[in-house]
């Protein structure tokens, strides 16, 4: 679907182009685009749309491109979006998409025809860590009691959550592979997002809580929520690792951009400068600082192997959980 | 307590020239969107997200919050008159309000949701003011199985509406329950009914299917049999009386009351919303009302109650948000969000960090009813006079405005096709008489209940027994038990009592 505001940007990126074209062959470094098309394959004030208003928020203000327009194509974790991009934007070298590993699973879970190896990879931009917490009054003091009182019976111990299939779900199924339980057994509550989950474990009605650190880490430092260990490689505001208490995952809801279908490595070379430049400015770093997002900068080749590898870790782990064939 | 101090200079805040202009903008804005079918709060203030980043954080709250309860003012409107709510909430609304419109009741029937809404507002936010903690206490006790139950009773107030046949009332009930499961399963991951359709994995809006049977269903139907009814178009003319009579208000009061008692507790509660209350306000409205009989042809009760349950619940929900930093609501998630882009993390210890923010909201909240309750009583008359228009007029500009609204939704042309497929629906069920109330009823009621129902299998690994062991769950099995079995025998009392 083409919508009023893609066709506004197109005819403005047409506009561009026709300026350009008098002066004749230029070189690919010199074609930076005056404006930006964010696809957001999300509701806005979704985590995607945050990250998008932060990338524009950033660019307008260091001075790297003077316009941003957003676009939004929400559904199913981005399985709706994903085939409209590739679509609409196919060649464009002004088109943004902003995804992350939700999208990954989402594509996985939904069998959808399109993958994330159609799109270009520009870079990774944002990494939040997921964390595990009790109830304050929960007997659990650590990973090793939750994990001893998993492994002694599965269903007793209840994981409350987002929706099936995403990060937090996913996570569930990483431990319980790790220390050796079938991750089917993995007695899993969704909830419609991180707020809800909250308050099923502010009300002790579940066992655990699996989420994002930022949306717990409030209720962690005011002790109504017990953190018991986070998901990153090293400790993240004094809660240990889940590696440093013997379960080997480590696991970052990442996020990050990329570009149209067909570009080119040219223009793909553009883009990953544009963002580059970016990340390096002071907006976006203090943008990072503010939102509690790790700036786990990685861009081109290395994005896409990185990416690669996350489609093949979570095609296994949704196939652990049952959600894939 | 330090409370009432607390209030006072909360309102010092809200009271400066600036922080009023944004409460001003925010509950015109509000009115707006809630006019409008299919464009709700929580859509509006994600896009104007990005002013965070140019006005100062207290006035955007302000302005947040002026749109979220303007909304509730705003949908009953276009409920009451077009019979097209703006929101889901005020879905209810439409069934009394609009068929007090048809019999030339309008201004009565806006006027009780004015001063219904301003009344409820103002109990919820003295609620927000003084009962913050007991609330939250009393609402995170509601764990799956509680929520379940309350499902059950919710469920209860369908009888309330299922019109002349309970078979066609029950069957209207399961094609909503119906609409309501297609899409992506949330404990499983699945699709559901989806038809390989990308756009129907997140569900279909109730918003479209209730404007789409509705407002759509309504005006094919007039379409189709305008000419087999004479004197039809003279339906709205407006009758006698403008404003509220005595036993007008003497009927609305206590439903105004009544339904704030219920909409604050339960918007409080995770996902409790603000539908699940307008349903439980009409159902007792119905049964307490000195005239039952006007029930579905236009009770002033009707209203009162339900609108006053949405705008308390839309003070519930910020109980949660402001004591712990709890997002219950989709709009309350998005303004969440909207403190982190000030580097405020709400959480626990937002109403001791931030107490001028906080205090300066809520007191902008009760300047912000005054300034609703100013804002719609004079509009009114006008809106009233727009029902002199000539009904084919009327009805194009229904049609144009519930096809503008449910494309600003999402932007989908698959929401249109659903919007008048809906509207085909409607009109047939008009024809053959089914009524279209539990269809929505189901359709909201349904999921939840599901999802909670599994929620709570999940945690006690199958063991039924949970609803009945945990008291409140109990508690409310029992009640819905006697809100079904209750009037028979209350009538067989009463009926001898009276001597009928």
């Amino acid at each position: 679907m083409i919508s009023r505001r893609s066709v506004v940007g197109t005819g403005l990126a047409a506009a561009a182009a026709a300026r350009l074209g008098p002066l004749g062959v230029r070189s690919a470094s010199a074609q930076t685009p005056a404006s930006l098309q964010m696809f957001i394959p999300a509701a806005p004030g979704g985590g995607w749309d945050q990250t998008g208003r932060a990338i524009e928020l950033a660019m307008r203000g260091d001075g790297i491109v003077k316009e941003l327009k957003f676009e939004y194509a929400p559904g199913a974790g981005g399985a709706v979006g994903l085939p409209r991009f590739l679509a609409a934007k196919k060649g464009q070298g002004d088109a943004l998409l902003v995804a992350g590993m939700v999208m990954v699973g989402a594509l996985v879970a939904n069998k959808s025809p399109v993958s994330m190896r159609d799109i270009t990879p520009i870079a990774r931009l944002t990494g939040e860590y997921e964390v595990i917490v009790v109830n304050e009054a929960s007997p659990l003091k650590s990973m090793q009691d939750l994990v001893a009182m998993f492994k002694a019976d599965p269903g007793k111990v209840s994981w409350a959550g987002g929706s099936a299939g995403g990060t937090d779900h996913i996570l569930a199924g990483m431990i319980a592979k790790a220390v050796g339980v079938d991750a089917k057994r993995v007695s899993y509550v969704a909830y419609a997002g991180g707020g809800p989950a909250q308050a099923a474990l502010l009300g002790n009605q579940v066992t655990c809580g699996i989420s994002g650190l930022g949306e717990f880490s409030e209720q962690i430092k005011a002790g109504k929520l017990r953190a018991l260990a986070v998901s990153s490689g090293e400790p993240q505001e004094g809660i240990p690792t889940l590696k440093a208490q013997g379960v080997d995952v480590e696991l970052a809801n990442w996020r990050g951009v990329f570009g149209a279908p067909g570009i080119g490595a040219q223009k793909q070379a553009v883009l990953i400068a544009l963002v580059e430049k970016m990340v390096q400015g002071p907006t976006w770093q203090a943008e990072l600082k503010k939102r509690d997002w790790a700036g786990i900068f990685l861009a081109g080749a290395e994005y896409a192997k990185f990416v690669d590898a996350e489609i093949e870790r979570i095609t296994g782990i949704l196939k652990d959980l049952g959600l894939a064939t | 307590m330090d409370t009432l101090a607390q209030l006072a200079s909360g309102f010092a805040v809200a009271l400066t020239p600036v922080n009023l202009m944004w409460c001003l903008v925010g509950v015109t804005v509000g009115t707006a969107i809630g006019v409008l079918p299919g464009v709700g709060p929580a859509l509006t203030i994600a896009l104007l997200l990005p002013l965070t980043y140019k006005v100062d954080a207290t006035s955007a709250f302000i302005l947040f919050a002026g749109i979220y309860y303007g909304a509730m003012y705003g949908g009953s409107t276009t409920s009451i008159l077009m019979n097209t709510p703006g929101e889901t909430a005020t879905i209810v609304t439409s069934l009394e309000g609009n068929k007090m419109a048809r019999r030339g009741r309008a201004g009565a029937a806006l006027a009780t949701a004015a001063i219904g809404s301003f009344v409820a507002g103002t109990i919820g936010t003295i609620g927000v003011t003084f009962l913050a903690e007991p609330v939250v206490n009393f609402a995170l006790r509601f764990g799956p199985a509680e929520f379940f139950s309350l499902m059950v009773l919710a469920f209860v107030t369908v009888s309330a509406v299922l019109g002349n046949s309970a078979v066609r009332g029950l069957t209207s009930l399961a094609v909503g329950i119906f609409l309501g499961l297609i899409g992506i399963d949330l404990q499983t991951g699945q699709p559901r009914f989806t038809f390989g359709l990308t756009e129907l994995l997140d569900g279909i809006n109730v918003v479209v299917v209730a404007v789409g049977l509705f407002a759509v269903g309504e005006t094919l139907y007039l379409a189709c049999f305008r000419q087999q009814r004479p004197g039809s178009g003279d339906v709205m003319a407006v009758a006698d009386s403008l404003w509220m009579t005595r036993e007008d208000w003497a009927r609305s009061w206590k439903a105004w009351l009544r339904g704030a008692l219920i909409g604050f507790p339960i918007g409080a509660m995770p996902a409790g919303g603000a539908e699940v209350p307008t349903f439980l306000s009409y159902f007792i409205e119905k049964r307490l009302s000195v005239k039952p009989e006007e029930f579905g042809h236009g009770a002033i009760e009707g209203v009162a109650g339900p609108e006053a349950a949405n705008n308390a619940s839309t003070a519930g929900v910020l109980v949660p948000m402001l004591a712990l930093g709890l997002p219950t609501s989709a709009t309350a998630a998005i303004m969440l969000s909207a403190f982190q882009s000030y580097g405020i993390n709400p959480g626990p210890t937002l109403l001791t960090q931030q107490s001028s923010l906080v205090w300066g909201l809520i007191a902008s909240m009760y300047i912000g009813n005054v300034m609703l309750l100013v804002l719609n009583l004079p509009l009114v008359g006008l809106w009233v006079k727009m029902l002199k228009t000539p009904e084919p007029l009327l009805y194009a500009g229904i049609l144009v405005f519930a096809t503008i609204g449910t494309y600003g939704i999402s932007q989908s042309p698959v929401d249109l096709v659903l919007l008048y497929v809906m509207g085909l629906m409607g009109l047939c069920m008009r024809i053959f008489d089914f009524p279209s109330a539990p269809v929505i009823i189901g359709m909201i009621l349904g999921p939840l209940a599901e999802q909670e129902f599994r929620r709570a299998l999940q945690i006690s690994q199958g063991d039924l027994l949970i609803f009945l062991q945990k008291p409140l769950s109990l508690a409310l099995l029992l009640v819905a038990a006697a809100a079904v079995l209750g009037p028979a025998a209350w009538r067989v009392a009463r009926g001898g009592r009276e001597a009928r």
